[in-house]
């Protein structure tokens, strides 16, 4: 049953590798979040263009990687992942073995599948923004740059933080699958651990309240920023 | 090279051989979806109206159950009900283990569970979504409580849910794969043997995302003709 001696910190509990597989799970999160808007940023401008050939590109890879399950993605990137580098490789005249680090192919594998969603929350977020205030820079005299960075930027944030709010909550949960590829976060470490110690309700249900603890708090934490950008508007409903 | 040699060095490439292989495993993904699905939703219908209810007693659980399973991975739930409770020799020793020692029936309940959590919130907001008027108007219309939930909640609430219940009907379509983990072979799990026997990764895996994608498309289709079907007053009429 439940072990808690099995949790102290220190070599004969796994407290002390829980916690660092937690903050394993949080920079994971945290780059592919990053990584994620990156790329939706420019998939939804790609939406967004007049251009027929870029809004093909872009809505086909986000229906084919919301379509596709994420473990599916994780298992081609992690596997498949360094063959295809050193395809590209090779054309650059490189013949030798590339191995890709368990985190990178992590990041890139959440990123590219939270990218998906992001890219849907920023498109619905650059449309609430009134067309009359991109003519108004304009007529003012600001360059493009300007425009984006001073005029779009700070709405579009504040319109689609809700919705980002959701994707890092997906993201986080979505961590938990890069376990296959053996990056030591917490699912992987709470299933080393109940391997050793032959629990496995002691470390999943403890792996199950660290996750708790992170999408509880970091909601709290998208809750307050939210009322601090929504500072100065009316509340409506 | 003419069509013929095409088609031929095409049935000889290893994503059409992989294929095959993998739509044979499409009958278990389905038995899982078929098991989990119907259950799920009667079960979130009754758990909004659980959650809805003025009875703290009953909300209260209700409202924990689903803050704890949407809060954790469904990973971790489907290891906890295959690996954790196995290792209860208490669970091992009744009647229930005929059922956990599946890994069928864990996936199915693990599934379920986590369906409901996320399908009893979608159906909670279409229910309040009702508007008060209509219940009241019902209500002088001498409508008994189910009649009241049968004919004018459930339909309303129903019709406004659709798109987002659909959305959670295709999520589950994807969680299906990590069923994979626990040794059951669905797709996910013989796209992965094939890998480990062929060590061709993106062709396995390719041939594997093609037919999720398939089962995706089928499942928004057939969302869209549910949005037609209880939508009548929204058709375009000729």
């Amino acid at each position: 049953m439940f072990k808690f001696e099995k949790l102290i910190f220190g070599d004969l509990g796994w407290g002390d590798e829980l916690l660092l597989a937690m903050l394993m799970t949080i920079a994971v999160s945290i780059c592919s979040m990053g990584l994620g808007i990156f790329i939706a940023i420019f998939a939804a401008w790609a939406k967004l263009t007049i251009s027929k050939i870029l809004n093909f590109i872009a809505s086909f890879y986000t229906t084919v990687v919301r379509g596709v399950p994420e473990l599916l993605v994780i298992y081609l990137i992690f596997f498949g992942g360094s063959s295809i580098v050193m395809k590209i490789a090779k054309v650059f005249g490189y013949n030798g073995y590339i191995e890709l680090n368990a985190f990178s192919i992590s990041v890139v594998a959440i990123g590219l599948i939270s990218a998906t969603y992001s890219t849907e929350v920023l498109r619905a977020a650059f449309l609430s923004i009134n067309k009359g205030q991109i003519e108004a820079a304009k007529t003012l005299g600001l360059s493009k740059f300007q425009i984006f960075y001073k005029i779009l930027v700070p709405q579009v944030l504040r319109h689609a933080l809700p919705g980002l709010g959701n994707v890092w909550q997906v993201t986080l949960k979505d961590t938990s699958l890069i376990s296959v590829t053996g990056l030591v976060e917490i699912m992987r470490q709470a299933r080393i651990a109940s391997n050793v110690e032959h629990s496995p309700l002691t470390f999943l249900i403890t792996a199950a309240c660290l996750y708790l603890f992170l999408t509880t708090f970091s909601g709290k934490f998208f809750n307050f920023l939210e009322r601090q950008s929504n500072k100065g508007f009316v509340q409506t409903s | 090279m003419n069509f013929f040699e095409f088609f031929t060095s095409f049935q000889e490439s290893l994503i059409y051989i992989n294929f095959f292989k993998i739509l044979n495993a499409l009958d278990q993904t389905l038995l899982l979806l078929l098991a989990s699905l119907p259950i799920g939703f009667i079960l979130s219908l009754i758990f909004a109206l659980g959650r809805v209810s003025k009875n703290k007693l009953l909300s209260k659980p209700i409202e924990y159950y689903i803050f704890v399973v949407r809060g954790t991975p469904l990973l971790v739930q489907i290891y906890l009900i295959y690996f954790g409770l196995a290792s209860v020799k208490a669970i091992r020793d009744s009647f229930l283990w005929i059922i956990l020692k599946e890994p069928f029936w864990c996936g199915v309940l693990a599934l379920t569970l986590n369906t409901v959590a996320y399908g009893s919130e979608i159906f909670r907001g279409g229910i309040q979504a009702v508007s008060q008027g209509q219940i009241e108007s019902g209500r002088s219309l001498g409508f008994t409580r189910i009649g009241l939930l049968r004919k004018i909640i459930f339909p309303i609430a129903f019709r406004q849910v659709l798109p987002t219940y659909g959305n959670e009907l295709i999520l589950m379509v994807k969680a299906t794969s990590l069923i994979s983990l626990t040794t059951y072979m669905e797709m996910t799990g013989v796209a992965r043997r094939i890998m480990a026997v062929t060590w061709a990764p993106v062709e396995a895996f390719m041939a594997a995302g093609i037919l999720y994608l398939f089962l995706n498309f089928l499942m928004v289709q057939f969302i869209k003709y549910l949005e037609w079907k209880y939508n009548p007053h929204l058709r375009i009429s000729n």
